[in-house]
């Protein structure tokens, strides 16, 4: 049984171009993923298209009340924040941004952090501002794995590096590493 | 073990606080409700939910300061324009055969797209033959929103909205400016009704042809859901129109049905459920 139940992901600038490096390298992962990419409100996107059609994972925007399903990737939809419900399905919420931004990553981490405990993976990439170091400090004091882009070759390296200087982080990988690195993990097996 | 306690405390202060005050939070959705309880444990700097529920029961003047915390949502005016350009386009001509347009704007929060509709049928010519019904549960908010004093620095960003959304005059003939606030026309609340009504235990009250509720069925599990949306079917002319905010969908709720997508995109639908349906059937 992998032991992993979800991951999320949080990229603010240069984040679109990341994360499809990292998509087009996965293999159909045996959890839901969630993303918040910090994008204008009010965007109307294929999201297929913008993260360039990977071939073993759909994605699809998050919407309120969804329920979560495993080799699927939710979009946080653009000015709402995205939470996760203990039944496993999608909660939306427009309470003010944090960090300026809304979806925010901490939003998502601090509640997939809840629900999934040490079943959970989050990655940080690519960004500009601070958010998601709370985030993934909550990520790691329930037990989950903590992953952040290699701030040396990110696009733009504040975020991440907050997220290390804040909280323990149990890999710093560089962008290509990344897909790989997920794809062994969702071939774990715990007894 | 931890988060089993958090589920808990939450249990008990939405049963403490529908006990004592009557509000009813037993049916919020989970996740955006113990955030925003959390939100308040800090700001109140108090140890846990459960302190919080202590502080809540002995002291009314504190849950009646910070209840807008638990429900209100800020708004802005026009808020998604083509939602609004939409209405104008496309909800409005048929409205407008009616001899009287009732619209119920349900979770009004502090009134600022309930005045963006008010413009709309002004400049439309049809505001001196419709009555917003403009409601929500907390009467202090009611009270902002009856004012409609907004602060002087939402301006150019309420400018901006209503002039995406298709606005025909000058945004400041609808204000006039002082101490740091936009007072609205009064001519704009003329036909705005503000009251108290609570979507989670009130019923029918009007028969109208537009309900506008945006951003507030996600703060409702989807059992609240249900008897907010069948609410709003029964609340509903005929092919009467349902507007939501602008992610949110009739997708999960069983009472959806009673509706056909008008504008997908904008998510506005119409209500399909005749007053004699049978509904047993379903």
């Amino acid at each position: 049984m992998n032991p992993y139940k979800a991951l999320v992901i949080g990229a603010s600038a240069g984040g679109v171009h990341a994360v499809r490096t990292i998509v087009a390298q996965l293999v159909t992962l045996p959890w839901p993923t969630l993303l918040v990419q910090h994008i204008q409100a009010g965007a109307r996107i294929d999201y297929a298209a913008a993260f360039g059609s990977p071939p073993h994972i759909r994605i699809v925007e998050a919407e309120d009340k969804m329920l979560l399903e495993a080799g699927v990737m939710y979009v946080a939809p653009p000015g709402y924040h995205t939470l996760i419900e203990e039944d496993g399905t999608v909660g939306l919420s427009v309470d003010a941004p944090l960090n300026f931004s809304r979806p925010s990553i901490d939003v998502l981490f601090e509640s997939a952090a809840e629900v999934y405990g040490a079943g959970l993976i989050a990655l940080l990439l690519t960004g500009a501002n601070h958010d998601g170091s709370a985030g993934m400090e909550a990520v790691y004091q329930r037990g989950g794995l903590t992953l952040v882009q290699d701030p040396g070759s990110a696009e733009v390296p504040t975020m991440p590096a907050a997220a290390i200087v804040r909280t323990p982080v149990h890999h710093i990988l560089k962008l290509d590493e990344i897909g790989p690195f997920l794809n062994q993990l969702a071939r774990v097996q715990v007894p | 073990m931890v988060k089993r306690v958090d589920d808990i405390e939450v249990d008990l202060i939405a049963e403490a606080i529908y006990q004592v005050y009557g509000y009813d939070f037993r049916h919020y959705a989970r996740a955006s409700f113990k955030r925003r309880l959390r939100t308040l444990v800090q700001d109140l700097k108090l140890d846990s939910i459960s302190h919080l529920q202590a502080v809540i029961l002995h002291r009314p003047e504190v849950f009646a300061d910070k209840l807008p915390q638990l429900t209100v949502t800020v708004s802005e005016m026009f808020r998604d324009p083509s939602f609004f350009a939409t209405i104008r386009s496309q909800v409005i001509p048929t409205l407008r055969t009616y001899p009287t347009i009732k619209i119920w704007h349900a979770g009004c929060s502090t009134g600022e797209e309930v005045y963006s509709l008010a413009i709309i049928l002004l400049e439309e010519g049809l505001l001196d033959r419709s009555v917003i019904y403009a409601t929500d549960i907390n009467p202090n908010v009611l009270k902002v929103a009856r004012d409609g004093i907004y602060p002087i620095t939402e301006i150019k960003s309420f400018t901006a909205n209503y002039q995406k959304s298709g606005g025909k005059e000058a945004f400041s003939d609808y204000y006039t400016a002082g101490y740091g606030g936009a007072r609205l026309l009064p001519r704009l609340k003329e036909r705005i009704v503000f009251s108290e009504h609570n979507l989670a235990t009130d019923d029918v009250f009007v028969e109208s042809q537009l309900i506008i509720c945006r951003n507030v069925l996600i703060y409702f599990d989807l059992e609240l859901q249900q008897r907010v949306v069948d609410l709003f079917a029964r609340s509903l002319t005929y092919k009467g129109f349902l507007g939501l905010g602008a992610k949110e969908s009739l997708r999960y709720v069983p009472a959806g049905r009673f509706f056909t997508d008008y504008v997908g995109s904008e998510k506005i639908y119409r209500n399909i459920r005749r007053h004699e349906f049978d509904y047993e059937s379903l």
